[in-house]
């Protein structure tokens, strides 16, 4: 049957079908126009500057040889063994270790505990209370890191309400033992609202007739929590978890704003660490604490696609 | 950054209606008591803008002997008129809007271009291009910003509106969300024109972006905030005042004056910088809501 068709087809037949196949050839053509714009910002400032960061890393590349960055030394992996044996670097690790360990639970939990509030709680007002919590997030953050130095100086906002209480209010911003909480607590401040958006769209999806299932059979509410809302609710606890590990990872706009890494380097984070080794010239060096942070954001985006896979 | 699928929001509260049974003294009770508790994290959310707003409109003399009170003495807009007299503070806020309306305009035109192209086409290479958008979504910008620099000087462009405002004309998370919003659109609409004899630009500029309307919409939004927003990136490109954005001059400014903060001047351009965007967030609250909903991304 197939030799047949394949060998009897009339040639008025195949002439079409050519005429289809330049015709999906010239759709094709037509596609990569339409993705041009995107392509060609992609590849300049995407494609190549990561491959480049890598290439860059391997290199002692300085500000100086801006104009012709190919004339440089190649030193191997002796930017990433400098950087492990420079105590600044490890101590902004570990800075960053702790904007994720104590910014993401944080965030987590206030965007959570606010979303269940605003879905099971209440019935009235959701809608305000939803803009003021989100509002947060659209605040532009060089404005809100003015208001958090005036709230926070010695003299500020909230040591008025410490003198009230009749104790002496401390230099926040100032205290390398206070200067990382306040600078955290911008943080949780400025990303709760994401949370809390993100995890109200997922308590929406939790279907209705389960809990009432479970109700009529005498389960209580925080079992219901613990044994409906929560399971359901774990692919989105996820989703919420990685985005906000990603974006402490990167954390950069609140410490350089409210400490710009200080006191003592008590905030400086790996992000931030880059831009002041940028900002000496040190271009390789810079290149390679950014490349720890592709490769720590890459390891996190990989686990949530893992974790992720089995339900999609 | 990362991108999963997109959770559906309602965005009316559906379920009002259907959880009103008539309540009994005993529902009753916790729920004044949750009002309270929600009412008092508002405050304390809104606390910032309140402050912001007080401190403003105090009069230096006021925040010199007083600086930690909570409201003005008196109250004066003379902070707002000092900052609109600072040399350069009108040209931050003219590159400000120039940046954004360039990345907007672009956001918009590569957008609903690429989008339509991944949603409606089959073509040899789609799943690479569409792995770009991804890419570009997940690579974080810390991590390339100094490749970036490096090209930015090699174009000509360092100290430049253009040079600050490229590398956001054509941002992955629009593509994204014209993509997902295409794919929705049903094909018999694009067949039908395309039957008529209609030419695939036609299709698209006459069919396809009047369809878009809400998409256009959300990456309007988006993009807007991610250019008046955007912060590091006009930090490295911009070498002299005459291409400060707002929040770059803003955060000079204030560097500059370390030791003698005029805080009432600093919270007035505070004000300005935030007002639009919160003013926008107020009147079109759903496209900002969307767009993070879209893609779990800001």
């Amino acid at each position: 049957m197939t030799a047949t068709t394949t060998s009897g087809k009339p040639l008025s037949v195949r002439l079409p079908r050519r005429s289809r196949r330049s015709g999906a050839r010239r759709r094709s053509v037509i596609a990569w126009l339409f993705l041009l714009p995107f392509l060609a910002v992609f590849v300049v400032y995407t494609a190549i500057p990561t491959i480049a960061a890598l290439g860059f890393s391997l290199t002692d590349l300085r500000g100086t040889d801006l104009r012709n960055p190919f004339a440089v030394d190649f030193i191997g992996l002796d930017n990433y063994a400098w950087l492990l044996s420079d105590s600044r670097f490890v101590r902004a690790l570990g800075n960053t270790a702790i904007f994720v360990l104590v910014g993401v639970p944080l965030t987590m939990l206030l965007g959570f505990v606010l979303a269940l509030a605003l879905n099971e709680g209440i019935r009235r007002m959701r809608g305000v209370f939803r803009t003021i919590f989100y509002a947060p997030v659209v605040a532009n953050v060089v404005a809100v890191a003015l208001i958090w130095q005036y709230a926070f100086n010695t003299n500020g906002t909230v040591n008025e309400v410490v003198a009230n209480l009749g104790l002496a209010g401390p230099n926040w911003l100032g205290d390398p033992n206070l200067a990382m909480p306040v600078v955290i607590l911008l943080g949780v401040w400025r990303n709760f609202g994401t949370a809390m958006v993100l995890f109200l769209a997922g308590l929406q999806a939790v279907p209705q007739d389960v809990h009432e299932a479970a109700a009529l059979d005498g389960a209580g509410w925080w079992r219901r929590l613990w044994h409906i809302t929560m399971p359901l609710l774990m692919p989105t606890i996820l989703l919420v978890s990685v985005l906000l590990t990603v974006f402490y990872l990167q954390v950069f706009d609140e410490p350089y704003l409210l400490t710009d890494g200080g006191p003592l380097g008590s905030t400086e984070s790996v992000a931030l660490y880059t831009y002041h080794q940028f900002g000496f010239g040190q271009f390789g060096l810079s290149s390679a604490a950014s490349f720890a942070i592709l490769v720590m954001v890459t390891v996190v985006s990989i686990i949530q696609l893992r974790l992720l896979r089995p339900r999609a | 950054m990362t991108v999963v699928a997109p959770p559906e929001i309602t965005h009316d509260d559906v379920r009002v209606e259907q959880g009103a049974r008539p309540a009994t003294r005993a529902r009753r009770t916790p729920e004044v008591s949750l009002y309270a508790a929600l009412a008092a994290a508002a405050g304390l959310t809104l606390l910032p803008f309140l402050w912001v707003v007080s401190g403003s409109l105090r009069s230096l003399d006021d925040i010199r002997a007083a600086p930690g009170a909570w409201l003005p003495s008196e109250v004066t807009f003379d902070n707002f008129v000092r900052l609109f007299a600072l040399p350069g503070f009108s040209t931050y806020l003219v590159n400000s809007v120039a940046v954004a309306a360039v990345v907007v305009a672009g956001n918009l035109v590569a957008a609903s271009a690429a989008g339509y192209a991944l949603a409606k086409f089959d073509f040899a290479g789609k799943r690479l291009a569409f792995g770009a958008v991804m890419a570009a979504l997940m690579v974080p910008y810390t991590a390339t910003f100094v490749p970036q620099f490096v090209i930015t000087v090699n174009l000509g462009l360092v100290d430049t509106l253009a040079g600050i405002a490229l590398p956001s004309v054509a941002l992955p998370i629009s593509i994204f969300i014209m993509r997902q919003y295409a794919s929705a659109i049903p094909d018999e609409l694009l067949e039908a024109a395309r039957i008529d004899g209609a030419g695939e630009f036609r299709i698209f500029s006459r069919i396809f972006v009047p369809l878009a309307g809400p998409a256009l919409a959300t990456i309007t939004i988006v993009s807007f905030l991610a250019a008046w927003n955007n912060f590091i990136w006009p930090l490295v490109v911009a070498q002299s005042t005459s291409t400060y954005t707002l929040p770059v001059g803003l955060a000079a400014t204030s560097q500059a004056a370390q030791n003698v903060t005029d805080y009432g001047l600093m919270l007035s351009g505070a004000i300005v910088v935030m007002l639009p965007v919160l003013v926008l967030f107020l009147f079109l609250q759903r496209y900002f809501v969307q767009g993070v909903a879209a893609t779990g991304l800001r």
